[in-house]
């Protein structure tokens, strides 16, 4: 480290990138995912039927199933459906439950009849290991927020390190080797440096509570009720009064809303003391209205005489810059366009990390390219490469496989998905540690690809709800999936053949690629 | 760094971990420190004081995290992280105290 600025940036770039990019790999693709979740969730419960949204009629519908099943419940809560996720969904909390104590169910919207449908965690699977990594509470948090510190640093050293930043970023040498995928590490990294700046830093937002709360306990001390209090507005403590009225119908506030503000849409629904005279019925705003994200806002209402009671207000600078960094995050505003847009994106972070992971290797290969053995480091980095990138794409191929496959009455059925999807991973890194790296990635790549390209054909199967049926009922969520999961598959078959055809490290092959890496070693980083 | 692996003495890898220390937590030091510091010297209500000084915290955290590295020796990594923190440790308490 005692080169220069640069260099020493570049030392910093490559190590961090190292040790921390097989994590940030698995954070980045399933944090992808997570931008369908909805639509994941909707495949992977192909019970759910998709039904004309009709938001009063639904509504109406949740109030007369919780009022007979529920009549004595603490609170209820209502999803509407939407276009993403077809679900009517209830649930509610007994009174003297824990905060967690839901019980939920999922109604068809346009009967009221309670759907069976199979028991999974389908999106919200890949959205919450995205940040929990499947860790106890709170390390796995913490894990992930300090892997996106490192990943906001793996972005500035990049910068610096990359000195030609623009006349570079015109400069695509393919079929070179080394130097294209420099190339190709670079180019991605640049042209969606702001969205990799704006999803690293707003990570570290989004936990700062957690993280950073030194100022919270030096303004607040011991009452950090009190900052969220001040922060998201008191939670108004309904007691109930002991005395029936009946509850107005839900249709009619929800009419109250539209109203108010024409054509908003409504996020949650929740009833406070349902059936009390205290009763109060909030509609939140739906998280997809605005880019800055908001808690507790919405529309307060009296549930017995139908007032409103409460609207939200505007906020403070701080607190828009704070929630708008959330919802740029989240990108629950985003339309069907801009949400591929954050796909996208989301795929080519993942690329930044795992060329760089290639890039890392590649070049020290090359050195003992000559020798038959390379040395256990290198191999090792081999292994956890492979077993990271395609482990981890088998991994989720294996969860949607699980899904289809397992049967509907299975006890711990979500479980069992779960365990699919890191028993296949497993496997891969086994198979990793057994077989030569190129030979490997051809074959983990090979069976990704039939995997991937083989779920439309498997949903065909299975559940009669095939792009054969999607697309002409207009299903376009599943479809959609179908469609990507189809198109990954022939990404990973080209992937797989450019593996298959490169011969396995010889040294004539060797030689060519050399040429390119010496350049390579004079001009970027060391 | 294109010196091999196995050549590197112990002394460089003593000086990296210390830096990697350095920067992990006594970055992390400072960027409460920091922040605490915004927090209360910002003229803004409580709240939006605290998210602010919560905020701007994580860049505080990058320039120490990457001055750790940046810097000649393992030394000046720790005293370029410690240093700032205690003044600012100092500012806060006389804020704190000036507060209550």
């Amino acid at each position: 480290m005692k080169e220069g600025f640069r260099q020493a940036m570049a030392w910093l770039h490559t190590w961090t990138g190292l040790i921390f990019g097989w994590l940030l790999f698995a954070i980045f693709l399933t944090g992808t995912l997570s931008y369908f979740k909805e639509e994941i969730s909707h495949w992977t419960q192909p019970e759910v039927p998709v039904r004309a949204l009709d938001a009063p009629a639904s509504l109406a519908l949740a109030q007369d199933y919780l009022q007979l099943h529920a009549p004595q419940a603490a609170s209820w809560f209502i999803r509407l459906p939407d276009a993403r996720e077809p679900g009517l969904s209830v649930s509610w909390r007994e009174h003297g439950g824990g905060r967690r104590d839901f019980i939920d169910k999922t109604l068809d919207p346009a009967t009221g009849a309670e759907i069976q449908a199979r028991d999974t965690r389908g999106g919200e699977f890949f959205y919450r290991f995205h940040f929990q990594l499947e860790m106890p509470h709170p390390w796995g948090r913490w894990l992930a927020t300090f892997a996106a510190f490192i990943m906001l640093v793996g972005l500035v050293t990049g910068i610096i390190t990359h000195k030609k930043i623009f006349k570079e970023f015109f400069t695509f040498r393919p079929g070179k080797g080394q130097r294209s995928w420099l190339d190709g590490h670079n180019a991605i990294g640049v042209l969606v440096l702001p969205f990799h700046l704006m999803i690293s830093y707003s990570s570290l937002v989004i936990f700062m509570a957690m993280v950073m709360p030194a100022s919270i306990i030096a303004s607040y001390g011991d009452d950090t009720r009190g900052f969220f209090n001040d922060l998201f507005g008191a939670p108004a403590e309904v007691r109930a009064a002991g005395v029936s009225a009946p509850l107005m119908p839900l249709p009619t506030l929800y009419a109250q809303v539209q109203a108010q503000s024409p054509g908003s849409r409504v996020g949650w629904i929740e009833v406070q003391t349902p059936g009390d005279q205290n009763a109060r019925v909030r509609f939140s705003r739906h998280a997809g209205e605005r880019i800055a994200h908001q808690r507790g806002g919405g529309w307060l209402f009296d549930g017995v005489n139908g007032t409103l009671q409460a609207q939200s207000s505007l906020e403070a600078t701080p607190m828009l810059i704070s929630g708008g960094m959330y919802g740029l995050h989240m990108g629950e505003f985003a339309g069907p366009w801009l949400r591929w847009l954050y796909f996208f994106f989301g795929l080519a972070g993942t690329a930044v990390i795992g060329t760089g992971l290639v890039m890392w290797l590649g070049k020290r290969q090359l050195k003992h390219a000559k020798r038959d053995a390379q040395p256990f480091e290198l191999r090792l980095v081999e292994v956890l490469n492979i077993a990271s990138m395609s482990g981890l794409v088998l991994g989720v191929a294996a969860f949607f496989w699980a899904n289809r496959l397992l049967p509907v009455a299975l006890a711990g059925r979500a479980d069992w998905e779960i365990r699919w999807f890191f028993l296949l991973w497993a496997l891969s890194l086994l198979h990793a540690m057994l077989r030569p790296g190129r030979r490997a990635w051809a074959e983990q790549l090979s069976l990704a690809a039939v995997l991937w390209a083989g779920l439309p054909l498997l949903n065909q199967l299975t559940t009669g709800q095939g792009l054969l049926q999607s697309i002409p009922a207009g299903d376009w969520a599943m479809a959609g999936f179908d469609l990507t999961a189809l198109g990954s598959g022939l990404f990973l078959a080209w992937a797989a053949g450019k593996m298959w055809r490169t011969p396995v490290v010889s040294k004539r092959a060797a030689k060519p690629a050399k040429r390119a890496c010496s350049t390579l070693i004079e001009s970027e980083v060391g | 760094m294109n010196l091999k692996v196995a050549a590197l003495p112990l002394s460089y890898r003593l000086a990296v971990t210390s830096r990697c220390l350095a920067a992990v937590l006594g970055g992390y030091v400072l960027a409460a420190m920091a922040s605490v510091c915004v927090t209360l010297l910002a003229p803004m209500p409580k709240a939006e004081a605290v998210i602010s000084g919560m905020m701007l915290s994580f860049l505080f955290y990058l320039v120490a995290f990457l001055w750790c590295f940046a810097c000649r020796s393992a030394w000046h990594a720790w005293w370029g992280v410690l240093l700032p923190s205690l003044v600012l440790g100092a500012i806060n308490g006389l804020a704190y105290w000036a507060g209550n």
